[in-house]
């Protein structure tokens, strides 16, 4: 087993709007894209217990092989900067995300 | 048209400052336009609210002088997207004050033109009525009369038509009030004639400066040239480089879908994009499908005043405190509303943070704590700043001296860093109108000065 940010080559959070928060997983091998991408692990039920959410929270989590990467979009419990917010650019969000152990050993 | 249009972005922000060699390096070669963008929403609902910028006066100056004393003596536009940081009246004008003292200062001439971005309260309650409001996501609340009517600050996002009017009307400087980012990067290409898919694609890479580089800054300049079948990025400073994957993986940054993109009156599809080095450190994009809306909707935002703040910062060593710190944080908080039974609870909250044990996360947090120490920030947001800072005194007094079960430093719970410790943070503000707007004829007036 391997954590996702040990994989990755970025691995971010950022709001996408004030009611927003998007994750961002880049590779820079195809490699461990691909197999990111065909362990299974990176579904919405990862997204939902990394992060405490329900399902309908989730509003994309989209791969894109041009730039070896996926993004997972997440609604906001708080909206930026406003009463109770902790992370007003939703800059460190990614955490949870970035510890997600990752099944690395060959099949078979 | 055959010609390559040239459009320089100097900083992925207005006032973040980049090396001067950079643009001047980009000024080399023919430019056709010279364009920042200085808005975002990133910070908060603050600056729109309370009227204020994000960067400092002098460091917005410090930008505009060298864009101004390359551009304007030779005729390259200058156009800056959501002035000020919002994009409402007040950052406009802000943002015209340092320019005009530019021009003064360096004895220059220059037509200057101006597109506002506000909306009065009266349009978005019309627009309301005639049911051309529409919501954005499922956690964003509907747009009601009351919220409308308690936001005095409301701009829109324009696209580039406005823009690409001002060019036409010969100006040498544009402020744009709030824009959609990759706007007025988009106009300079569109004015030109070029593809509005490419247009905007580069000008979505290009808002934020050399991001698209590796390493990536938004504080360094970046050139972005369109041909008729593709577009060009390139960085201005040796010590980065752009590659197919930095602007591939650019393309993602601070949006929700990583190839879809909605813009004022259209969608950009780059999911059939290629991204190609045509030679070293020069990434050549093709592909990106601009698709007109049926119909043209633009975003609004608006801050309202929720609350006032103030807040403490205190770091916390006893151990045995810390062992039991949440459970002594609701003892406090439970005193400070005990004290105060005679003011209603719906007129102030009372938070804590607890920074090394889950401040940033807050109940997300999945580690176990296993620290020595702990910094921990308690606010008060109440109806009133007087009112506010009377109960944070009393959280600090009765914080600092609560007796635990099983405490030995009977002396005092918390260490402050400074004398006074209790802060005035003054309005605290929520975006209360993030919707999407049908639009209405022209929407966003141009004034020439």
């Amino acid at each position: 087993m391997t954590q996702l940010g040990q994989l990755a080559k970025v691995l971010r959070s950022k709001n996408s709007g004030p009611f927003e928060l998007t994750l961002d997983v880049l590779f820079d091998s195809e490699e461990n894209y691909r197999m990111v991408k065909a362990s299974g692990r990176i579904t919405k039920a990862t997204v939902c217990e990394l992060y405490g959410i329900a399902e309908e929270q989730i509003h994309h989590l989209v791969f894109f092989d041009q730039a070896l990467g996926f993004k997972i979009t997440i609604s906001r419990d708080i909206s930026s900067g406003t009463v109770g917010d902790r992370d007003v650019y939703g800059a460190q969000q990614h955490a949870p995300l970035m510890m997600l152990a990752i099944d690395t050993a060959e099949e078979g | 048209m055959n010609t390559d249009i040239r459009i320089l972005s100097p900083c992925g922000m207005l006032g973040y400052g980049f090396p001067e060699q950079s643009f001047l390096r980009g000024m080399d070669q023919e430019i056709h336009g010279i364009v920042v963008d200085a808005g975002s929403t990133d910070a908060g609902p603050h600056k729109l609210g309370a009227g204020v910028s994000i960067v400092s006066k002098r460091a917005a100056k410090k930008d505009l002088d060298i864009m101004i004393a390359g551009g304007v003596p030779r005729g390259i536009p200058i156009i800056i997207g959501s002035a000020g940081g919002s994009g409402a009246a007040k950052h406009v004008n802000w943002t015209l004050d340092i320019i005009q003292e530019i021009l003064q200062e360096r004895n220059l001439q220059a037509n200057i033109s101006v597109i506002w971005a506000d909306f009065t309260q009266e349009e978005v309650v019309q627009a309301r009525r005639e049911g051309r409001i529409h919501g954005l996501s499922p956690n964003i609340p509907p747009l009601d009369e009351a919220a409308i009517r308690e936001t005095n600050s409301i701009v829109a996002q324009m696209g580039h038509e406005p823009i690409v009017e001002a060019l036409h009307g010969g100006a040498d400087i544009i402020v744009c009030g709030r824009a959609y980012d990759p706007s007025p990067f988009a106009a300079i290409g569109i004015y030109h004639g070029k593809d509005p898919g490419l247009s905007y694609h580069l000008g979505k890479i290009l808002e934020c400066g050399a991001l698209c580089a590796e390493p990536g800054t938004t504080k360094d300049s970046i050139l972005g040239t369109i041909t008729d079948d593709a577009f060009l990025v390139q960085s201005l400073n040796p010590a980065r480089k752009c590659s197919p994957t930095s602007v591939a993986a650019h393309t993602f940054y601070e949006k929700e879908h990583p190839y879809i993109l909605h813009g004022p009156g259209f969608t950009l599809d780059l999911e059939h994009c290629r991204f190609e080095e045509q030679k070293e450190g020069v990434v050549r994009v093709t592909g990106s499908r601009f698709i007109p809306a049926d119909t043209y909707n633009i975003k609004l935002e608006g801050a309202r005043l929720v609350a006032y703040r103030t807040f403490v910062v205190a770091g916390i060593r006893d151990p045995i405190l810390i062992g039991k710190l949440e459970e002594v944080e609701a003892l406090v908080k439970q005193g400070a509303q005990d004290y105060y039974s005679d003011i209603p609870e719906s007129d102030y909250s009372i938070h804590f943070y607890n920074y090394g044990i889950n401040g940033v996360l807050g109940s997300k947090e999945l580690e176990t704590f296993r620290g020595h120490e702990v910094g921990v920030m308690f606010e008060v947001v109440a109806k009133t700043q007087e009112l506010a800072s009377s109960l944070c005194a009393t959280v600090r007094s009765t914080f600092l001296h609560y007796g635990y079960e099983g405490r030995k430093s009977t002396a005092g719970n918390l260490a402050f860093p400074f004398a006074p410790s209790d802060i005035e943070f003054g309005p605290v503000y929520e975006f209360s109108v993030y919707h999407l707007m049908e639009m209405s004829g022209e929407s966003f007036r141009i004034e020439r000065i």
